[in-house]
Order: C-alpha cells, then structure tokens, then sequence
C-alpha cells in the first residue's frame, strides 16, 4: 500500500519551464496514466517519481515519507522503459535476477521470483536466450518481468507500448491490465500519448499541457477518471485531446441564456446547449464543441454536404460543409451507403453540445447530463 | 482475379542465376583496384624481402649475390643462432605486453573520467590528445631531455624532492632503460587508447545505466557486470592495433636508446643488420622472421577473440 503525493512539483530546463505546480495525489493500488501531446512533460514528471531526475522545487512524498533526497534505489519503485533497456550481454534470467543479486536474497528466493514472473509472462522457454534473440513483444515482456521480481510498492512504465506493432499493443495492454489486477496493491503510474491506452487502462488519467515557455501556468489540464474527462472536460484542451476523432468546435455568439441552456448563433443556424450559463449575458462569443460521435445524422433542421469520407468498415467518419461554421463538421455514419456530394440532415442534441467561454474554459453541463454519463 | 505465380525460382542445384554472375563480376571490379594497389605496395616488397633473405646480398651492391637458401635463417651464423636477435625478441615482446596492459588500463581511466560530464569536456578531450598527436621522433628527443641525467628536469625536480640521492641516467643505465622507454610510450601512446573506449563507453545505452539506478545496483557492480562487458569488443580491438604498433616498434627506441643492447627492439635489430652492418641478406632475414612473428600473434589474437565473442 503507498500512495504516491506531489505537492507544487515545478521543473524547468535551463530557463525553462517544463512542468509547474503539480499537485496530485495517486492512491494505493491506482492505475494512473500521464497523457498529454509531445513536450508536455510527461515522461518527465515519471522519472522525477523514480528519481532519475530532480524536481527543481516541491516536494514529492512515497507512502507519506518525502523522497525527493531519497535515491532511485530506495524509493522502492520498479521503471519498465520506453526502450526497454535491458542488458545486451545477459540472458533473459540475468537480466531479471540481476536487480535481485543487490538486495541480499537468497539464491533460491531469487530464482523462485524470476520463475514465477517468467511463468506469468510466458518467458520460461526463452530464459536462457539474449535480449538480441528475442523479438519486440518478448524484450517488453522481459522488461515486465525485471520489474516485477523486485515486488515494489510502485511499477513506473514509460511509454512501454509505442515500439510495439498495433496488434501486439493491443495484446501487451489486455495483459498490463491483467498485471495490475493480479498485483492488486501496487500503484503504476503510466506515461502514454496513446488515448486508447489511457482510457482503458486508467483508474485516473492526468492529462498535461505543454507549457511552451508560458509562466504562471499549471502543467494539469485535468486530473479525472477517463469518462471524466471524456463527458465532463473542463476546458477546450482538454475537450480537443480526448476522443478520436477530435471534437468538432465552430464560434457562436449567445443569443439567450435560459433557465434549460443556453441558446446560441452559429453560422445561420441556432443551437440550444443544455449547460449552466450563470454569468453569460447575450451578444458573448463562445465556442460550440460536439464530438462526431454526438451528432444526430437522418432528420432534423439542418444541412450539410459530405465533401470527404473516411469508411473504417464498421462505421464511417464524414466531413460535413454546413450553415454552421466555414470549417467542416466530421460526423460518425453508421449506415452504409453514403458517398461525396451527398446532402446529409442533421441535429445537434442539446445534451452533447459543450460551450466554452472566451477563456476557452468549459462551462458546467446541466446536471441531467452527469446521470446520462 | 487470380494471383500471378513467381516466376524468379531460385536456380537449381547451386547453379548462379545470369544476374547472380554479372553481381559477382561488378564484385570483382570494384575490389580489384584497392587489391593491385595492396600487391604493389605491400605484396611487391615483401616478396623481395624474402628474396633477398635466401642470397648474401650486401647492401652496398645487392646485384652481386649467391643464392645461400635457407642459411641466413638456420646457419651456423644465422639469426635464429644470433643471441642478440633472441634478446631483441624477448625485449619487443616484453615491451609490446608491458606497454599495451598498462595503456589499455590507463587509457580506460581516462576515459570513464572523460565520459564524465564536465563543462570543460571538450577541452579535456583536446588536451589528452597533444602526447598522440606530437611526432613521435620529436616527443623522444624531448624526453630524452628531461630524462638527461645532468640537465633533465626529472632528475633536478626528484632530487630537490628529496626522492632521490644522485641523479639517475634514466636510458644509459641498462636496469633503468627498459622500463624509460615503457613509461614514455605508454604516456604517448595512453590517449589512443583513451579515445577508442571512450568511443566505447559513449555506445553503452543510457538507460541501462538507469535501468541499474532504479534496481539499486551498486556503482562497482555496474562497471564490471554491464560497461566492462559492453566495452570488451571494442577494447579488444583497440589493443590489437597497440600490439601490432608495439611489436613494430622502432622510432621510440631508435631515438632514446639507439645502441643499447638491454632495449633493443626486432626492428631496431633489423636496421642496425641492413644498415650499419650492410647486410641486406642476412637483414632480410631478420626482417622476414619479424614479419611472421606479427602475422602468428595477429592470427592468435584475432582466433581468441572471435572465440570469446562466439561463447559471449
């Protein structure tokens, strides 16, 4: 059981800021998954947490005790890398008892733990082979395993699955996932810019921005459970990167804001979103989003042409000219059929439309809304 | 639509395909040129060498010489007979596992400490480097100066150090000589070695390293079970190339200790045969059995190590 805590962690780079105040607590036994598009810092925040790097101010606390002067070794955390990272010359065995031989086990302790991560991980017939004999998904599978014989409070994995092909990924995650649950107390903190991986695996995404040398800005866009942020994101960054694909957003100015939404202009056509407009008066510039999943397609008010169209077999994605706004609206077809230059009819259910405020931060869905997600 | 059959089959019982014969030509082509060059100017003598190592050629005419056929050899007189060329053998030898242990050990010292990140890297790297680069005649007679025993610094700085009672004749002393002219190659010849494992150590992936860090690896542990192992095959080969150099070695003692017999080296034997006794023959020889000496210890070294890195 340790939970993991990170009070006003900054970094920075030279003059540069790469993290700031992050404040975030990880809880016994969490699947946490750090998301968040290149140079966001991500993969940084992690190794602050193994302590391969250094936190340039705050504190970091593993199990309520401070670690930020603690080394890497102490902090009782295993790091599966993006590279792997195994030793070239050893054997598979090696590389995992290697870690062990420090630690002042016995021989047998040691090799009854690197059997039975071998077991699990279905390595035992590649034990004696070299990391240069194996292919991709074994190396990961090793690396898994070199992690898991040092039976830590906290497994570390940074972009474990980005070298891997897409099946193989998909097959790697199943078993990330059946780890945890079978490791049951041990917390892993997970660093992805794959949103697939992040909603499946998370018991809490965080989802970071980059900084580009802004200051006095917060790394965390949002910190939440994956539906969370998928129905409820907080402002259009995070509205943008979660979904794929992206939400569509088109301006819109208010029109009225009534006691059920909020009623908006948009291009020639009115849109009525169902979310708390406290504060708004009519005439404000707001941003509509509504993900293409979300767009009812077969009757209703208004008009789009298909201009491109993308079949994924099992449904299709179009990219819609409409009243709505000059940029195209993608809209999710689930019937066959459709082909470019076709009129399509469509509504945007009040319930799905997302508004955001000048500042780009989101305003609150009606509660009606919390239910349905 | 049905899917064309291969027609390009693998031709059968061995036999090259038209394509497979016209490569193998353009092959030949293109590695004949560096090959004629490599018989004219590494082949051509050689051959001449051993020619003129079977005749009592003197240098002085080589036209006027009688075939002697092995003599020069195996003679009564011959240079597996000479007690000093036995001398110079066991000298060069000496010389090339002395100096090549202790730079390859030295070498990789300065290398962890250069790989080390420090603001002044580039200039450390610049500095180890002056010794290899000075012309080796040039750094001997400079040495050769500080180890004089009247005027040399070393001599002036050990004494009023305390260290020493009288000066020391660093190279004219027989029991002093030997171990001079070690410790000046190996100062000059340090930063090759240097630069190669540091070349070595630079390959070792980083996250090894912090792979290791995260386990708790000790420091030591790390060096011996994950950068020695990683950086063997290149050491290895940056030491065949010292010994070869080692037991070539000729310019260094030339310049220090030209007539001493205690430091004498093969080549320096074989010079002083051609040259100062003008026995072309009998030099040829010498220089010959030289020659087959490097190629066996090459041949050993290179079968060991490709051993090694097969039962790696």
């Amino acid at each position: 059981m340790s939970e993991i805590r990170l009070q006003g962690i900054h970094k920075r780079f030279g003059g540069n800021p790469i993290l700031a105040d992050i404040n975030l607590t990880i809880a016994p036994g969490e699947f946490c998954v750090f998301i968040g598009p290149s140079g966001c810092g991500k993969s940084t925040l992690l190794r602050l947490i193994a302590g391969l790097d250094d936190a340039s101010g705050g504190e970091l606390y593993i199990d309520g005790r401070c670690v930020n002067e603690v080394p890497p070794a102490q902090r009782d955390v295993a790091m599966v890398f993006q590279s792997y990272a195994l030793y070239p010359h050893m054997t598979v065995y090696d590389n995992m008892a290697f870690g062990l031989r420090h630690l002042k086990l016995g021989k047998t302790e040691i090799e009854r733990r690197v059997r039975s991560a071998a077991e699990s991980l279905h390595l035992t017939a590649l034990l004696d082979r070299k990391p240069g004999a194996l292919s991709g998904g074994q190396r990961q599978r090793v690396a898994i395993g070199r992690a898991i014989v040092r039976q830590p409070k906290v497994f570390l994995f940074d972009e474990p699955l980005s070298n891997l092909d897409a099946s193989l990924r998909v097959k790697t995650r199943v078993e990330i996932a059946r780890l945890h649950r079978a490791l049951g107390s041990a917390s892993m903190v997970y660093v992805t810019h794959d949103q697939v991986e992040a909603m499946t695996l998370a018991d809490k995404i965080v989802l970071l921005k980059p900084l580009a040398g802004q200051e006095g800005v917060p790394s965390i866009a949002q910190v939440g459970h994956p539906l969370e942020l998928y129905h409820h994101p907080k402002n259009r960054f995070v509205a943008g990167f979660i979904g794929s694909p992206g939400m569509n957003f088109f301006p819109a100015g208010v029109s009225m804001a009534r006691s059920d939404g909020l009623q908006c202009q948009a291009g020639s056509a009115t849109v009525l979103a169902e979310v708390n407009a406290a504060g708004l008066v009519a005439g404000s510039a707001v941003t509509l989003g509504i993900r293409p999943e979300h767009v009812q397609v077969g009757e209703g008010s208004l008009l789009g042409r298909i201009t491109h169209l993308e079949h994924l077999g099992e449904h299709s994605y179009a990219y819609l000219d409409s009243d709505l706004s000059p940029a195209p609206l993608v809209v999710k077809l689930t019937a066959q059929g459709a082909v470019i230059g076709d009129s399509l009819r469509f509504t945007l259910p009040a319930d799905r439309v997302h508004v955001f405020d000048a500042a780009d931060e989101a305003l609150p869905r009606l509660a009606a809304n919390l239910a349905a997600a | 639509m049905s899917s064309p059959t291969l027609t390009a089959t693998l031709p059968a019982g061995g036999a090259l395909s038209s394509l497979q014969r016209s490569r193998q030509r353009m092959a030949w082509l293109l590695v004949l040129p560096s090959l004629l060059v490599l018989l004219a100017i590494a082949g051509l003598p050689l051959a001449r060498t051993f020619f003129l190592s079977l005749t009592d050629a003197q240098l002085s005419d080589l036209s006027a010489r009688q075939f002697v056929g092995l003599a020069n050899y195996i003679g009564d007189a011959g240079v597996l007979a000479d007690p000093q060329w036995w001398q110079a053998v066991r000298n060069t030898l000496w010389f090339a596992l002395l100096s090549v242990s202790l730079e390859t050990v030295f070498g990789l010292g300065v290398a962890l400490m250069l790989n080390h990140p420090s603001p002044l890297k580039a200039l450390l790297r610049a500095a180890v480097l002056v010794p290899w680069a000075i012309p080796t005649v040039v750094s001997a007679k400079m040495w050769t100066w500080m180890l004089h025993d009247q005027f040399g610094v070393i001599n002036a700085m050990l004494l009023s150090a305390g260290l020493i009672d009288a000066p020391l004749a660093w190279t004219a002393d027989p029991d002093l000589a030997f171990t001079t002219i070690v410790l000046v190659d190996v100062w000059k010849t340090t930063p090759f070695m240097a630069l190669l494992i540091l070349a070595a150590l630079q390959m070792v992936p980083g996250d090894c390293y912090e792979a290791a860090r995260v386990d708790g690896v000790p420091t030591w542990s790390v060096f011996v079970n994950i950068t020695l192992p990683l950086i063997t095959p290149a050491v290895l080969v940056a030491m065949i190339f010292r010994t070869l150099d080692a037991l070539r070695v000729f310019d260094l003692i030339y310049v220090m200790t030209s007539n001493s017999r205690t430091t004498k080296s093969m080549s320096v034997y074989v010079r002083e045969q051609l040259i100062d006794f003008q026995l072309a023959g009998y030099g040829s020889a010498a220089a010959t059995l030289l020659f087959l000496l490097i190629a066996l210890i090459t041949l050993c070294y290179m079968a060991l190590a490709r051993r090694r890195m097969e039962g790696h």
